[in-house]
């Protein structure tokens, strides 16, 4: 019996010099950032600090830069395609072979949406959520701790895949039968579903955690009806989280039965269904997309209701907006293949759910332009981001209630028409709101605010430039070109896709202008200290803490009578909190258990992709040691004396903008 | 900033001192978020069961020329290991009643016997599956099979891991006493063990009441 499975020398692609020179890079990088770690003594710190860390700021932190990193990677994916589609046409073949262009829209797809999209928002809810809701931390702060390293891990075995082995080469979706072992015998499936159940538990962990912290862990006086309404869409989110994650994961299961042990869920003999596959990924799928998109439906109101100095226009009714898609979303699923071959009454009902859709959006759009109407509206870069997401956001909503309507979309299905749609609602309405929730909320977790000018030039670079890249896709998919194509005969389809080229120039011009505005932005962090810990003149209860707060955030929790209970508070021209009565806090210890636990799935999921029973064995059970050895520790919360909470609060006086 | 037309946009009753209603009350002790985190975990483990349930529905006609329910379920055992899993339900709410009067003995002599009886509906249902591999119904031969072990196995699989935690709760309450902590996680186990009596309930009518049906 062969120890290491299916693992040998020929996993490791020396012969593609493209895969060898990115893997170098990759290493070179990891490398250089330890050995600098090292260098500075710094493991101590980033031990303690930051990977043992329960407290939910620090994790959301890990989380964003966890997303940033992997936008790079996907990112590049995105590049490395334009640019073959952009020459592979005719006689030309291109720079890419065949397979490698299949593990990288791919790659893209998946890393996109689960560890770049996913990881931002969660990140910011991590961060805002106790904040907001003016708590400690959230409901099971260990266990955020599990989830955001179980969720690190599906990204380190992807990311391996790169070097050792290869990625799924079945599209981001992986359908049945090309997923099935019969026609997709490499590893790269197997690394696929792997990261992704893996991951995926993480995510669910953190939807059971945020529902409960959002329902059980208000401050007092926090009714439901006068939660901020980012909390709210996270509410819907996580709710949205519970209910169909564990959709994916039996999926994915049963795609692996059928991988591993021969099952026929989704095969194409002996009585399986591939359809059922396609069913059950988009009863996951479609709501994922509400999962990713309501919060930042959240991060959009907060900033335009900021910087308009106003209320939210129609609380309520966006409130129950939310609410509505939460419950819609999970009746559309069928928009994604009306082209399965149902009876027209049921592509007609998903048809007409997906229409419906759109009017709770609608009404949420309608509620931004109420808010900024007659507001004193502030021009800074949260709100660039906040407008540009909404010229853009309504047009590609509109192609997508196009494409809600069957016979249309059997025109159009599969085709780049389809690309440019969700990468025209997915980009302003996700990736757009992060950068927007990034710069606004930055200067609460860090104590200084971002470089205006590097974020403007970086806006106009990704509004210019996305346009720029996605509109030609609409004419190509009118004319017939399908996705995925790593080359095309079709000389009339080039201009276009050349132009769609030099979009992806443009927006990486604009992913360039970040790094810079970074780099700027803390060298010039002095000039830029928020000490009020109320920069933007702020609403909600975050801002009426120190930045970057303290690990207990509030010495004393807040005590609410209404909505933007900070900002009442700021109108009554309340001294902070008046008199406080300390009381000595506990706060959870930290602890490596998230850590551990990560590590051994790590090694199982690398174990079985590779077929190496003894070690997926071995860490199974080292997962399930470690949990035990934790459930068994005495002491599991540190006590912060009454003087630290005043001393803090001395230091750090919250001052009252007004 | 014109403050004083803002102030007017203040309901008056958010100046004033009002009783906190439930919602308004603050967090919630930690027995109760723990209580109700537990509730949704295992809301999200029955939308997973769910959709094993979905499937089966989908592939329980797709016996590709294979034996069928009827031929294959045997109504006798399979009522004898539903009969053990409800009693289990039963002792393991006397456990429960133990650990609130604080009796450590009636707790161990109650968490025994729903060990006990836990693992003999294990040993029931691996005998099942046992005599249909061994009749050549193996998981591999159909769709039908395929799912019928999915679905049932999984619930199997539940139940050994609530055989190994409540194994893991006996030693804690022996090495740490009936502390707040353990007694939440006791708490979680019992919801745990009834979550999954209500799994078996509906996997019993729908596979083998259903399923014999000619």
């Amino acid at each position: 019996m062969n120890l290491l499975g299916k693992l040998d020398w020929s996993a490791i692609p020396f012969d593609q010099p493209i895969i060898m020179g990115a893997s170098a890079f990759m290493g070179l990088l990891i490398v250089s950032v330890l050995g600098w770690i090292t260098l500075k003594r710094a493991w101590p710190y980033l031990w303690n600090e930051w990977l043992t860390s329960v407290d939910h700021k620090r994790i959301g932190v890990m989380y964003i830069i966890l997303g940033l990193v992997m936008l790079l990677r996907g990112f590049s994916d995105a590049i490395m395609m334009r640019a073959q589609q952009a020459v592979a046409a005719g006689a030309a073949a291109g720079y890419l072979p065949p397979e490698h262009f299949d593990q990288i829209f791919s790659a893209h797809g998946t890393i996109m949406i689960f560890f770049v999209a996913m990881p931002l928002v969660i990140g910011l809810m991590n961060y805002l959520l106790p904040l907001q809701l003016g708590v400690r931390d959230v409901a099971f702060p260990t266990l955020n701790s599990v989830s955001f390293w179980l969720t690190a891990s599906g990204v380190l075995l992807t990311n391996v895949s790169l070097v050792v082995g290869e990625f799924s080469k079945a599209g981001w979706v992986a359908y049945p039968p090309l997923s099935e072992l019969q026609f997709s015998p490499g590893v790269g499936v197997d690394y696929y579903l792997w990261s992704l159940q893996i991951s995926g538990i993480g995510t669910l962990l953190t939807g059971i955690n945020f529902v409960t912290t959002i329902l059980k862990m208000r401050a007092p006086g926090m009714s439901l009806m006068r939660m901020p309404v980012f909390c709210w869409t996270a509410l819907a989110s996580n709710l949205l989280i519970v209910a169909t994650f564990p959709v994916l994961t039996a999926t994915f299961a049963m795609l692996l039965l059928d991988r591993y042990l021969g099952f026929h869920f989704f095969s194409v003999d002996a009585g399986g269904n591939p359809m059922m596959y396609v069913n059950l990924f988009w009863v996951w799928g479609h709501p994922e997309v509400y999962i990713l998109v309501l919060p930042a439906f959240g991060i959009y109101s907060e900033v335009s209701a900021t910087f308009s100095g106003k209320p939210l226009f129609g609380y309520r009714s966006m409130v129950a907006a939310t609410m509505a898609i939460c419950v819609l979303s999970l009746l559309v699923w069928l928009h994604h293949f009306f082209t399965m071959g149902a009876s027209a009454n049921v592509n007609g009902f998903f048809g007409v759910m997906t229409m419906v859709i759109a009017v709770p959006t609608g009404v949420k759009i309608f509620n931004w332009l109420f808010t900024m109407y007659g507001g004193r509206v502030r021009f800074t870069v949260p709100v660039l981001w906040t407008i540009g997401f909404m010229v853009t956001f309504v047009l590609g909503g509109l192609t997508g209630v196009l494409m809600a309507v069957p016979p249309v979309d059997w025109q159009v299905h599969n085709s780049l028409f389809l690309i440019a749609h969700f990468h025209h609602v997915i980009i302003p309405g996700v990736v757009f709101a992060v950068f927007a929730g990034v710069t606004y909320w930055f200067p609460k977790a860090f104590g200084f605010t971002l470089d205006e000018r590097w974020g403007r030039r970086a806006f106009w670079c990704w509004f210019i430039g996305f346009h720029v890249a996605f509109m030609p896709l609409y004419v190509l998919g009118l004319l017939g070109m399908t996705r995925r194509m790593q080359h095309y005969d079709n000389l009339a389809w080039q201009p276009w896709l050349l132009v769609a080229a030099a979009g992806a120039a443009i927006i990486l011009a604009g992913v360039l202008c970040q790094a810079v505005q970074l780099i700027v932005s803390i060298r010039t962090r002095e000039q830029r200290r928020d000490l009020t810990g109320d920069p933007w003149n702020g609403r909600t209860l975050e801002w009426s803490t120190a930045s970057p707060p303290p690990a207990w955030n509030f010495a004393v929790l807040p005590q609410v009578a209404g909505k933007d209970a900070f900002w009442q508070r700021k109108l009554r021209a309340e001294p902070p909190a008046q008199k406080p009565e300390y009381r000595p806090i506990d706060l959870p210890k930290n602890s490596p258990v998230g850590f551990v636990t990560a590590f051994f799935a790590v090694v199982s999921g690398f174990s079985l992709i590779w077929h190496i029973w003894w070690l997926a064995g071995v860490g199974v059970l080292g997962a399930f040691v470690a949990t035990l050895f934790f459930a068994f520790r005495d002491k599991d919360e540190i006590e912060i004396p009454t003087e630290q909470l005043v001393r803090f609060d001395r230091a750090h006086p919250a001052g009252v903008a007004l | 900033m014109n403050i004083a037309a803002e102030i007017r946009d203040v309901a008056p009753e958010t100046l004033t001192e009002v009783r906190p209603t439930a919602t308004e009350a603050g967090p919630a002790p930690k027995r109760v978020v723990v209580g109700y985190g537990f509730w949704i975990f295992l809301l999200s483990d029955i939308v997973m069961f769910a959709a094993l349930f979905a499937a089966y529905a989908v592939l329980v006609r797709a016996t590709a020329g294979g034996p069928a329910g009827p031929q294959l379920f045997n109504q006798v055992s399979v009522a004898i290991e539903t009969a053990c899993l409800l009693a289990s339900s039963y002792t393991c709410g006397l456990m429960s009643l133990a650990v609130n009067s604080r009796r450590r003995g009636a707790f161990y002599l109650a968490a025994v016997i729903t060990f006990v009886l836990g693992a003999a509906f294990l040993a029931f249902e691996i005998r099942e599956f046992a005599d249909m591999i061994a009749r050549g119904a193996t998981p591999q031969s159909s769709a039908f099979l395929s799912a019928f072990f999915t679905l049932v196995g999984c619930h199997g699989l539940h139940v050994t891991g609530g055989l190994v935690w409540l194994l893991v709760m006996m030693a804690q309450v022996a090495v740490k006493g009936l502390r707040p902590v353990v007694e939440r996680r006791l708490l979680c186990f019992s919801l745990f063990w009834h979550a999954l009596d209500i799994v078996w309930v509906a996997l019993f009518t729908v596979v083998y009441l259903m399923g014999v049906r000619p």
